[in-house]
Order: C-alpha cells, then structure tokens, then sequence
C-alpha cells in the first residue's frame, strides 16, 4: 500500500538518481552551490525586490534581451566544460589507457553539449539579441506581443533548467544531439536520460515558436511611419527570414518530439524498431526542422555583419536589394536540403542527387552576400573595432567550412565522410564562425546602446584572437582525423592508428578557445568597472546609420520620446549628415505593465516538464492546470498597461539626456 | 628590416614550419580516404581532389580581396579612393550572382552523374562474379554471412582482390553505419531494413571497417577488418571458418546477438540457410515482437 502510493507519487523518482560517480558529483555540485551562492549573494544584498521589479517581471524587450543573453553565456560556460571534458578523454583514452570517462558519461556529455550549445547558447543569444535591436531599428517602442515575449523567456528558461537538472537528478541522453531512434526508444534507453532531452528541448521549442511569432509581427506591423519594408535595415530583414523558418520549423521538432515522448510513455510504435514503427521517419522529421534551424541561427548572424560593415567602413551597404534577395533564397532553399543529413540511408540516386544538388545551391546567395560584404569595404574607411575583426575572422573560416560543406554535398564524396570527424570540424566551422562570431559582433556593436558604456577594445581583440588561434588549432585536426577514418564520438581507439597526437593539438586549441572566453569575461569585468570613463556620451559611438543611434544610450525604456518618420534606408547617417536633429516632442505613452504570470507559466510547465520525465503524472497536470490559470488570471487583467504621461517622459528624457540617470 | 617585414616573414616561416610538421604526419600514418585500395575509394578520392581543387576558384579571390580591402581601406590610409556613397553596382552584383552558379552548376553536373555512377546499391562490374555478403550489425560486433559459401565470421570479413563485393546490411540492433574507409564509403544498416554497398578491394592487406553512427555503450570497439587476399588465400581463409566447431543456427544466433563489447573475430563453420532473411522480416511482422518492452528474436 505504502510502496503503491509512493510509486503513484514519486513515479520513477529515488534516492538512486543523484549522481553516482566523481565527475557528476563535482559538476552537480557546481550547479547546486552556484545556485545557492546567487540566491545568497541577492539576499545578502537585499535585491530580491529589485530582481523581481526590474527584472523578472520586465516586459521591456531590452531588459528580456539581457536576461536571455545572461543565460546563453553561463550556458556557454557549461558548454565549454563538457568540450574541455571531451578533448581531455579523446586525447588520453587511447591504447591500454581509457581516460577520465566511461563510455556512456562520455556519450551524455556530447549529447549535452550539442544540444546546450543549440539550443541554449545559440537560440537564447539569437533572441536575446533580436529582443535588444529590433525595435529600436525599426523605430518602434516594443515589441507586437510584449507578455508573450516574456512568456517566451520563461519557457525557454524553464527548458534550460530541466537539461541542467539533468546533471543532479538522474542521467542525460547519451543518444546524441538529435537522438534518433531506435537508439532513443525506450528499449536501448531505459533511464530517464532521453526524457529530460525531450521535455527540456518540447518547452523550450514552444517558447521559441512564440518568440517567432511575435518578432515576425512585430516586424510586419511596428515598423515606424515611412519605414517600407525596402527601407528597413538589413539585421531587420534577417531576422524577419530567420523568424519565418521559426514559423515553419519549430512545428514539425513539436510534433517529433511528441511522437518520441507517446512512443516513450505510453508505448506506441512510430520510431521503434518493430511492431510497425519507422525509425526512419523520425530522421526525416527531425531534420526537416533541424536544417531549417541552422539558418535560423546563422541568417540573423548575417543580418549584424551586414549593420558592422557598412558602419566601420563608413559606406552604406553594397547590393541591398540583392541582399534581401539572398536572405529569401536561402530561406525557401533551406526547406529543400534536409535529406543531405543522411544520404547514408539508402535513399536511390535520383534523391540523393536532388537534395545534393540543392544543398550546393545554397552555396549561391551565401557567396553573394560575402561578395557584398567585401564590397562594402571596398572604398571604404575602415575601422578595425572588435566587431569588425569578428567579421573578418568569419569570412575566412566560414569559407573554408563552406568548401568542405560543398565536398559533404556530393552524395558520392559524402558517403567517405559522413559520420566522420570531418563532418565535426565542417558543421563547427560553419557554426562558430558564422553563428557566435557573428553574435559577438553583435552584442560588441549594441553594447553601449543597452549599457551605456563601451566594452574594453583591447581585450576584446585578445579574446578573438584566442578564439580564431584555437578555433583553428582545435579543428584543422579533426578535418585530417576524418579523412584518417575517425568517427565521432569515439569514447576510445586504437593506439596503432596514431590519432593521439592530432587529438593532442585539438586539446590544446581548445586551451586557447578558452583563454579567449577568460578575455571575454576580464573584458566585461573590467568594463564595468571602468564604466564611468567608458561612457557613450553621444548615443552614436561608432558613427552608426540606422535609428538605434539616435536614442540615448542606454535606450530609454520606451526607446523613442518621439516616434521617427522615416524617408531613407540609413535614416540617422541621412538626419546626421543633413544636419538634421529631431527636436522632442513629449506624448503619452502607453507602456505595458509588469508581470509575474510569465514567469509562473515557465514554472509550470518547469513541473509538467519533470512530471513527464519521472512519471509523477500528477505534478504534470498540476503544471498544466497552472498554466490554464496563469493564463485565464492574465486574460483577465483589464488594465494590463499604464500610460506614461508626456511629463514623465520629458522628465526622464532630460536626465538621460543630462548623463545623471545611470550611476 | 621593417617591423611589418619581421612579422611577415614570421608568419610565412611560421606557417611553413606547420605545413612541414603535418606533412612529415600524413607521410607516417595512413590517411584512409585518401590512400584508397578500391576502384569506389578511388572514385571517391578524386572527387574530393576535384571539388577541392575548384574551390580554389572560391577562396583565392574572397581571401585576396578580404586582404587588399583590408589593407588599402584601412582608416589611416587617407589616400585611398573614399566612396561614401557607392551602394551597389547592377552589373559587379550580376556578375557575382553568376560566378557561383556557374561553379556550382559544374558540381551539380558533377554530383548528378556520380550519384549514379556510384550507387552504392549498384552492382559494380557485372561482368564478373561478384561474391555476396550478408551483414547484421549487433551490439556491438558484427556479423558477416556468406550465403553462397555457408559460412559466417565476426567482426573479420575477407575478400579476393579484384571481386566485386555486395555487402548486404541490416542490424538487429539500433541503427548503425558500416564504413570500411580504405574500400570506400558507408551505408546505414538498420533494424528490419535491407540496404546495399558494393565495394571492390584492389590490393592485398588489412583494412580497417568501422560502425560509424552512435549505438550505444560499445560503439567505441565496434571495429571489424576487412582482409583482401588473393584467391587461393580466400580459400584458405574460407577452409578455416569452415573448419570451426561453431554452428550458427536460430539458437547460438540468440547468443551471439547478446550485447557484448570489443568482440575477437571468430568464425562458424556452418550457417543455417535464411537466417538473415528471417533477421529482418522478424521487425516486418505486424505487431511483432520487436516492441519497445522486450524481447529479441
């Protein structure tokens, strides 16, 4: 009786799922006491009030930004670790030795880091970023679907706190990033590793549907007076692409992973081995989302190279149109390439070579936009700021990845490299350079506008140096391990092959991968520090072109005291060199109100999350009634904004202006 | 010497120390892909020669221009041309929308052709005899039919030199991936699935063969070998797994296909016929027994 209720209560839940081993205990560890050690420090210094006021419950998009971006970096810490954890075990469990982790930890850590650094580093910095500019670029004082947007914050925390729950309680998935079955099926992973794959990737996919949603809105229904859609700056556009394939995508990862889970729990048959399943479905569906997904990530990325060019070579940006052109070629091509993931499945050749051939295509509007990006530079006066160093670094590596992503298109070339460590050192490639060098760009060039004050310059190209040094140490090696007939994921191999050494100076790039992120965070330490003579004064410290500048920096709360109207493509470089200034008129201004219910529905579905995964089927649907109320309780709220009267804004407006506001 | 000179001259003698150091690698170990023995590995590599090669048409002008642009528009090189108004020119953008698709049309002919060409379901030479191999990916070892010869072997696989290969691949296991890099290529090998990958080996010795997609705790040491030999040494080779005391038939099958890691060859010297057949239709049956509860064959 007492074991039935407990069983109906605690589901698969006991003391055996805290963690067993010494690695595990000392990363669960690490989480446990840097949780207590924040909760500690807010409560100590009595800022729970303010955490909650200024922060939690914000629905300022700038604020939500930092929030997601916050996450993205301790995530990216995270992420790092598992990486410095792999290259130690792949440069030492060689031969007779068989290094620091056992097969299966060795395999929950690349799962772990692949999906981290996806969907939690890339995706939360992708948004933060979006939720930080897009409305100032497009002169518009928030976003369409504020709550939503915070909504959407919490749910996406809430996915990156079940993967990191993960580490305490219970396993991970050692199924890979994408988990395909059978291998995923509950009969090859019987713990609860993959559910927590599952549940954490479900809430925080829905967040980021919403997040799409609401930006692809925003973008077609607050652009300022004047601002057609061929006036809007290219970040703009990028994301407006990007947000689209949100649209389109994350549908189809939902459904998968729904399927997964009902196969999981409930024991239907649509990915397993047998009783009628087809494994191969999943691979089709998940990569349906999952190419999608990669220029999700990278066309935004593409969106910032094309706002830093033009401003730190003072011209406006080459072949507009034919940019906008590219970002909706590779778009609708990214819908017709997925099957390149798996020209190893046995499909015939007429198929292989269709998906292969589209997948070269894209290679077309790519090379354009780094053709005008060079001739953005051409003519130009360049400035080599961080940002711009980020940029070049980019066209180099991205290049060289983008050519051996030419060889993996060739079905016949691909069939020697697939699953290889070639295809490792390709997709890293694209990813890091294209993706994070694009985003460190990003947040180097907006910095000063969502802060105030300029980030360090110096140790900011320390940092990129460390990171183009070792980012090259770490995969050229992985390029000839490929080639050499190296898988991934290889827990262990064979001393006779003579791979150690090329693990080795992986290894150690990833040493100066690291020492760049130490510069990263001295760069902010310091920066923060040395706030007061870091000052941007003037609200346009680069010599920018689009409306961001012309607001104070940091970006009042709502952005613009007076809507601008809009007549060029670089409206603030046009307004700069006519001489023009805009004298404010003060209105009222109908700002939203805070609230908490964001945060509750992420809680909630924090609990149906880890109801699922332990089988406490009562706390899931608890988590669900809750986020029924959540949101009943919120549609309730007749007032859900407040108006900021004209004199108010004047008021703040002045101090802003007078550089008294931020201390 | 000029500063900027030293640090040319130090990068330039940098690099080629690195070069030298990789090239004096490659030259002690064997690089699978590109040192192939197979008329398919060969194929392969001279694609990958090809498409490297025409890539150069693709970094040589994107590198020289990123380094002159850089160079000559440098903010403090006041006597360069300044254009603060240039925003584009219809016929420099025509001409780079259609330089790459001309590059990427030669690799979409290319890529069109050999995927028939190389059709890893295709017979290679049907001319001659090809010798047919059934394989069944276990955890985590595989196994290796002969069905003409009524022999099986693990994780060991020879061929003659010079005959075409048809490998045969299921798993009645996960999902998994048979690669022998040196032969060329790989095709996944799936529970109740049947895939294809001919090969041919061209030189004596021994080739190493990998699982190459993730299947669980003993992924790592699912290796196999691929012995090419010539015909009297297949014989030979064949007259040994005959000469095993092991049987395989529905029972020792149930054994071997228990999960077990870093398995030794071995051999059995007689095969009960259908086996791999009734290896893959055992997930086809409607509502069989290959559920997600348990149960193997």
């Amino acid at each position: 009786m007492l074991t039935q209720f407990a069983n109906a209560f605690l589901g698969r839940l006991s003391w055996h799922a805290l963690p067993q081993d010494a690695i595990t205990r000392g990363g669960a560890s690490a989480i446990v006491l840097g949780g207590l050690g924040i909760v500690a420090l807010i409560t100590l210094t009595h800022r729970w009030k303010w955490l909650w006021k200024e922060w939690l419950t914000s629905q300022d998009p700038k604020r939500i930004g930092v929030m997601y971006i916050v996450v993205s970096v301790v995530m990216l810490l995270r992420g790092l670790g598992d990486v410095a954890l792999m290259r130690a075990q792949q440069a030492t469990s060689v031969g007779n030795s068989h290094g620091i982790l056992d097969a299966s930890h060795f395999q929950q850590i690349f799962s772990a880091h692949g999906t981290i650094m996806i969907f939690f580093v890339a995706m939360g910095f992708l948004f933060g970023l979006i939720n930080l500019v897009l409305p100032l670029q497009l002169g518009a004082r928030d976003v369409a679907f504020p709550f939503l947007n915070s909504t959407s914050f919490w749910l996406f925390f809430a996915g990156m706190g079940l993967i990191n729950l993960s580490l305490v309680i219970g396993d991970f998935s050692a199924a890979g990033w994408l988990a395909y079955p059978p291998l995923s099926e509950l009969k090859f992973s019987p713990t609860t590793g993959v559910d927590y794959w599952i549940w954490s990737l479900e809430i925080s996919g829905v967040g980021s549907l919403l997040s799409g949603i609401n930006f692809l809105v925003t973008i077609l229904k607050m652009r300022a007076p004047g601002m057609t859609l061929r006036k809007m700056p290219m970040f703009a556009w990028s994301v407006m692409g990007s947000m689209t394939l949100v649209a389109f995508a994350f549908p189809i990862l939902t459904v998968t992973l729904t399927l997964l889970a009902l196969d999981r729990t409930i024991g239907t048959h649509f990915f397993t081995a047998g009783g009628g399943g087809n494994a191969m479905m999943y691979v089709n569906l998940i990569w349906a989302w999952g190419h999608p997904e990669v220029y999700i990530l990278i066309l935004p990325a593409f969106g910032i190279f094309s706002e830093v060019v033009p401003t730190f070579s003072r011209k406006p940006l080459f072949g507009y149109t034919s940019m906008v052109w590219a970002i909706w070629a590779i778009v609708l091509l990214s819908f017709t390439v997925w099957l390149h993931h798996f020209f190893t499945m046995g499909a015939g050749a007429d198929v292989n070579a269709f998906f292969g051939i589209m997948t070269a295509v894209i290679a077309v509007p790519t090379g354009v936009k780094i053709f005008n990006w060079l001739f953005t530079m051409y003519r130009g006066r360049i400035k080599f700021a961080t940002p711009m160093l980020w940029f070049m670094g980019f066209t180099v590596m991205f290049t060289i990845g983008g050519v051996a992503g030419v060889l993996l298109s060739v079905p016949a070339i691909d069939y020697q490299v697939h699953n290889s460590l070639f295809l490792v050192a390709h997709f890293h490639m694209m990813i890091i350079s294209g993706v994070l060098f694009g985003y460190f760009a990003g947040l180097t060039y907006w910095f000063p506008k969502i802060f105030g004050f300029r980030l360090h310059e110096g140790l900011g190209k320390i940092a990129f140096w460390c990171w183009a040094i070792g980012f090259m140490l770490a995969f050229t090696p992985l390029y000839i391990l490929g080639l050499m007939g190296a898988t991934r994921r290889l827990d262990h191999y064979d001393a006779s092959l003579g791979w150690q050494q090329l693990f080795i100076v992986a290894g150690i790039g990833v040493i100066f991968v690291l020492l760049g992120v130490a510069a990263q965070v001295l760069q902010l330490v310091i920066s923060i520090w040395q706030r007061d003579q870091r000052r941007d004064l003037t609200g346009d410290p680069w010599g920018g072109r689009t409306l961001e500048w012309s607001v104070p920096s940091p970006a009042p709360s709502y952005n613009f005291t007076t809507l601008p109207v809009v007549t060029a493509r670089d409206q603030f470089w046009a307004d700069k060199h006519a001489g023009k200034t805009v004298e404010p008129r003060y209105e009222d201004i109908l700002v939203p109100k805070n609230t908490g219910a964001g945060l509750w529905i992420g809680a909630f579905a924090f609990l149906v999350g880890f109801g699922m995964i332990w089988h406490m089927y009562w706390l899931a649907l608890l988590g669900l009634v809750g986020i029924m109320v959540t949101i009943i309780v919120r549609a309730s709220d007749d007032e859900p904004e407040y108006i900021l009267k004209a004199k108010e804004v004047e008021k703040m407006d002045n101090a802003l202006r007078r550089r008294k506001q931020y201390v | 010497m000029k500063k900027g000179a030293k640090i040319w001259l130090g990068l330039i003698l940098g690099l080629a120390f690195i070069v030298a150091l990789t090239g004096w690698y490659l030259h002690r170990h064997t690089v699978a892909v590109l040192q192939p023995v197979g008329q398919i590995g060969r194929k392969e590599r001279n694609l990958i020669a090809f498409c490297a090669a025409l890539s150069i048409l693709v970094m040589v002008p994107v590198f020289t221009m990123l380094g002159v642009f850089a160079w000559k528009y440098r903010e403090s090189n006041v006597r360069a041309k300044y254009s603060p108004e240039l925003e584009g020119s219809n016929l420099a953008e025509t001409i780079w929308w259609l330089i790459p698709t001309a590059l990427i049309s030669i690799v979409a002919v290319i890529t069109w052709r050999s995927s028939y060409a190389m059709d890893p379901f295709k017979h290679i030479d049907t001319s001659k005899p090809t010798l047919h191999v059934q394989v069944v990916a276990l955890d985590w070892k595989w196994l290796f039919i002969y069905p003409d010869q009524h022999i099986a072997s693990v994780n060991e696989v020879a061929v003659p030199v010079g005959m075409p290969v048809d490998f045969e691949l299921t798993s009645d296991t996960v999902m998994t991936s048979f690669w022998a890099p040196q032969l060329g290529g790989q095709m996944y090998a799936m529970p109740g699935m049947n895939t294809h990958l001919n090969l041919e080996a061209s030189k004596t010795g021994s080739y190493r063969g990998v699982a190459a997609n993730i299947s669980g705790k003993g992924f790592a040491g699912m290796d196999f070998m691929v012995k090419a030999v010539n015909g009297s040494d297949f014989t030979k080779w064949l007259q040994t797994a005959k000469r095993s005391a092991s049987k395989l038939t529905a029972n020792s099958y149930a054994v071997l296909a228990r999960p077990t890691e870093n398995v030794r060859p071995s051999y059995y010297g007689t095969v009960d016929s259908g086996l791999y057949d009734t290896i893959v239709m055992n997930y086809m049956m409607p509502m069989g027994t290959q559920t997600n509860t348990e149960g193997s064959v």
